[in-house]
């Protein structure tokens, strides 16, 4: 067959065929089936911060809580990072040289590390005004939720880094293509939950 | 820093009276001398394993042929053996408690309450997570890739961590017995009581971090036999021409992916209310205990059909090898599978009509609930269709297929029964409760792997397993169910609370008598499971089937050698109809040599698994007794590891296309020499594997 053909849902690869046949294709797939499985978790911890919403025991609520500033303003950091991660993925895509993927990769990463400091900055200030997960089932809802985003963000920038290191030691081999394929499905994806949790958590909290 | 600082710093919670022999020798009762028996067990037995293995030299195959393997039909010999491990504890504890009851009527009876609901905690957390999930993984692990005409699983090392993951959490359980205790709060492990507030020891702790280490093990197998099935599958191998085994393995695949998160989460959130002080599911400030129980139930009702589906598809594979017929209704079996599948997710609420939601609510649910029936039911009449008119031989897998087919049908009418919320209302938190779900468990799930286990057996090992013996097996499996669960019927209606460790009620000794030779009868029908496959191992040269079909069978895994080479299939089949193989047989077009072979890739071994499992389970151990280092420790080898097996690149060994030839011309001299045998002698030692063309080809 002539011409580039399409074998997964995603950004598909021209000439990255080092790979045995159909590999990446079942590694993409699988990885999308490893995020549906993970969009089920974040599901039911949406489902139980709604649960918990009204049970603050006493502690402070939502409205005493939440600034949407500091939430806008990871809001931005995190989208920006997820447009970087797009134009790393084309610099894979269409660049000779690995330059370009490894700047925006840098950026994405430097994103998402800011809005990680940003996010904990957060949670040391509602700490400070007596909120931790420990007053109520409120504040243990929240804790559950938005730390386990926080944690996948972490790890994505750990992935981020490992996969520098590897286009350093392997250059761009077929292996390091697929990874940064799913990296850039996983990124994506954190960027969609943190969508949720901006309006289901802050937005609602802060005027509904 | 003080001496207790210092201690709790390396050994955290870790006291000498964790270990059961202190108690016994504290308290030297009955109750705590079986306990110090059954810690003993796992000493002695885990000294003794590795004694042996030392002595016959052992280790190095063990590890280099075994553990590190990724071949897929490896690993799903090693989750069986999982299963029969921690089967066979299990299934001592069932009797153990049936026995406490059946003497412990107005009397103390052998153990002491605490212990007794040890018992029931752990027979049911083994009896599901460690024993029926490892032995369909194992049997899914084994078959399908044969099945689909593929040389592995999509991910292999994925695979190998699965089972490690599994077999850690299954340690962690055995470790329980020797060190500390186990969590008294039942199978599904109901916060509060499983709170911080009501039992601070490690009991709760063990139960939550043995199931989450299974649960994250069983969603990544699911996420591989899912990717495997839909991308994996031979030219020609299309999803309806799929053997039924296969979907029945998409469908609990699917389920797997989807219903194994909300138990994860539901023991994370447990584990952050006894080790952070969160409020998910106390009594106070504003926990709400009904969100572990809808999570719970989100799991485990997809559960139950994660474990059923696979045992629907090993009786549609024995019933149709058996009955020389083609599946009647395939599509409808399909429809059926799939509808089970989708139906599973909207009845979670049945486990609870009692607590508390209205009667609307309820009534939807116990529909809903009564709709499985119907293709469940469209199942049976299938099976039933397939055998009709067709040469049924009742081997003993077919045995178990029919037995399977009477004793599920009143399974199934009493979950009806139970399905209507008032009838529910009555007999809830009874034994009529606990004999329904072993009426479908044992004669559903059990029977299709046991049938399953003994229909693969002769392709798995290259020999068949003996017969008569198989026969004792299963009188004792069907007479042992029916003495052990029927009377429990009559008890539930009778009112008999389930999980009593005391009974006050004489009326009930009789059947309680009933039950408890049934239960004995159960642990000699595993005694000669394993006693079958012994004598089948020492008459191994009797029956070997090299040639690979011993039943006449229709599926592509008969169609290579018993046992199979590791890359599976010398050249990859090609299919243009459903039972492909065996329509090959009518037309003599089996058993030839290909055009051409090529060099096959096949995944290297790899210590990953291994050591995720363990670093798993160190990690587990370490957060069940509060010593951080430890588990700081093992989750930091864990990810270390994965993150360093991402830098290997020679993850594959070549194996030379004449090599590939030279095996499958050896094994084509073998077919060559091999005397057919029409259907009525397969059980004969003349069965070397290859049938007698059906109907016999007439002569010209």
């Amino acid at each position: 067959m002539s011409g580039p053909q399409l074998r997964h849902v995603g950004l598909n690869l021209t000439g990255a065929d080092t790979l045995e046949p159909g590999e990446a294709e079942s590694g993409l797939y699988g990885f999308w089936i490893f995020l549906m499985s993970d969009a089920v978790v974040f599901a039911l911890l949406f489902a139980i911060y709604g649960t918990q919403l009204a049970g603050t025991a006493g502690a402070p609520g939502p409205a005493a809580l939440f600034k949407l500033g500091p939430a806008f303003v990871e809001t931005l950091l995190l989208l920006t990072s997820s447009l970087t991660f797009g134009l790393a993925s084309i610099a894979m895509k269409y660049d000779r040289t690995c330059t370009g993927l490894v700047v925006w990769l840098c950026i994405t990463l430097a994103l998402g590390l800011a809005f990680l400091g940003f996010e904990l900055n957060d949670f040391a200030t509602m700490a400070a005004q007596g909120a931790t997960p420990d007053r109520s089932g409120f504040l243990s809802a929240f804790f559950a939720l938005v730390p386990t985003h926080g944690l996948h963000v972490t790890a994505g920038c750990l992935w981020i880094v490992v996969m520098l290191v590897q286009i350093a030691t392997f250059g761009l081999d077929a292996r390091v293509k697929l990874n940064l394929l799913r990296l850039g499905l996983f990124w994506h994806f954190l960027d969609i939950v943190w969508i949720g949790i901006f309006s289901v958590v802050y937005l609602q909290g802060t005027l509904g | 820093m003080s001496g207790d600082d210092l201690w709790y710093s390396l050994f955290g919670r870790l006291e000498a009276k964790a270990l059961p022999f202190v108690r016994a020798w504290e308290h030297p009762t009955l109750s705590e001398f079986i306990g110090a028996g059954a810690g003993a067990m796992v000493v002695v037995g885990g000294i003794a394993v590795v004694a042996l293995l030392s002595w016959l030299r052992w280790w190095r195959p063990l590890f280099l042929d075994w553990l590190t393997s990724l071949d897929h039909k490896k690993i799903g010999i090693m989750y069986v053996v999982l299963a029969a491990v921690m089967f066979t504890r299990a299934l001592i504890e069932a009797v153990l408690m049936r026995t406490q009851q059946s003497l412990a009527i107005n009397a103390p009876g052998i153990v002491a309450p605490e212990h007794f609901a040890q018992l029931f905690s752990t027979h049911g957390t083994i009896m599901i997570f460690f024993m029926a999930m490892p032995f369909l993984t194992g049997l899914i692990n084994y078959v399908v890739p044969l099945q689909i005409g593929a040389r592995d699983v999509a991910f292999p090392l994925l695979n190998s961590i699965s089972l490690m993951l599994t077999a850690g959490g299954a340690g962690l359980v055995m470790v329980s017995l020797a060190v500390g205790d186990f969590s008294t709060g039942g199978w599904s492990g109901y916060p509060p009581y499983t709170g911080k507030a009501f039992q601070p020891g490690v009991g709760p702790d063990y139960w939550i971090w043995a199931v989450t280490l299974s649960s994250l093990g069983t969603t990544l197998s699911g996420l591989n036999f899912a990717t495997t099935i839909y991308k994996k599958r031979c030219p020609g191998m299309h999803l309806m021409r799929m053997p039924l085994f296969c979907w029945t393995a998409l469908c609990t695949s699917v389920l797997m992916i989807f219903a194994m998160p909300p138990l994860t989460l539901a023991t994370a959130l447990l584990a952050l209310d006894r080790y952070a002080d969160f409020h998910f599911f106390t009594n106070d400030l504003g926990g709400n205990m009904m969100n572990y129980v809808n999570l719970f139930w989100l799991f485990g009702h997809p559960e139950v059909y994660i474990l059923i589906l696979p045992a629907f598809g090993v009786y549609s594979e024995v019933i149709s090898a058996f009955s020389s017929k083609e599946l009647y209704g395939y599509i409808s079996l399909v429809l059926a599978t799939m509808a089970i599948g989708v139906l599973s997710f909207t009845v979670w609420l049945h486990h609870f009509f009692t607590m508390g939601q209205s009667a609307d609510v309820n009534a939807v649910f116990g529909i809903a609930t009564m709709t499985i029936a119907v293709p469940t039911g469209v199942k049976i009449y299938d099976w039933i269709w397939t055998m009709f008119r067709g040469e049924v031989r009742f081997t003993t897998p077919m045995l178990f297929s029919l037995a399977f087919l009477v004793t599920f049908v009143l399974g199934g009418l009493s979950g009806i029964m139970l399905a209507v919320p008032p009838i529910d209302y009555v007999v809830h938190n009874t034994v009529f409760l606990v004999a329904h779900f072993h009426n479908v468990i044992i004669p559903g799930l059990l029977y299709g792997l046991i049938a399953g286990y003994m229909y693969w057996f002769p392709k798995i090992f290259g020999f068949r397993l003996n017969e008569r013996w198989g026969r004792i097996s299963f009188v004792c499996w069907v007479a042992g169910f029916y003495l052990a669960f029927m009377p429990l019927y009559v008890l539930g209606l009778g009112g008999m609370a389930r999980r009593s460790q005391a009974l006050f009620e004489p009326d009930y000794r009789p059947w309680l008598i009933v039950a408890v030779l049934g239960a004995f009868l159960l642990l000699a029908a595993l005694a000669t499971l394993f006693g079958q496959l012994v004598v089948s191992i020492r008459q191994r040269e009797h029956n070997r089937v090299p040639v690979g079909d011993p039943w006449d069978a229709r599926s592509l895994e008969w169609s290579i050698p018993a046992p199979p080479p590791e890359y599976n299939f010398a050249t990859i089949p090609h299919v243009d109809r459903r039972d492909v193989f065996y329509w090959r047989k009518a037309e003599e077009k089996t058993y030839r040599a290909a055009e051409r072979y090529d060099d096959i890739a096949v995944p290297k071994n790899s210590w990953i698994g291994p050591i995720v499992g363990f670093a798993g389970a160190v990690c587990a151990f370490g957060l069940v007794w509060h010593i951080w280092w430890m588990a700081i420790l093992g989750f930091l080898a864990g990810w270390t590891a994965v993150i360093a097996r991402s830098f290997v690149r020679d993850t594959h060994r070549i194996v030379p296309a004449a090599e590939v030839e030279a095996a499958e011309r050896r094994w084509l001299a073998q077919v060559a020499a091999a005397r057919p045998v029409p259907r009525r002698l397969e059980v004969n030692s003349d069965n070397v594997g290859l049938a007698e063309p059906f109907p016999a080809p007439v002569p010209a």
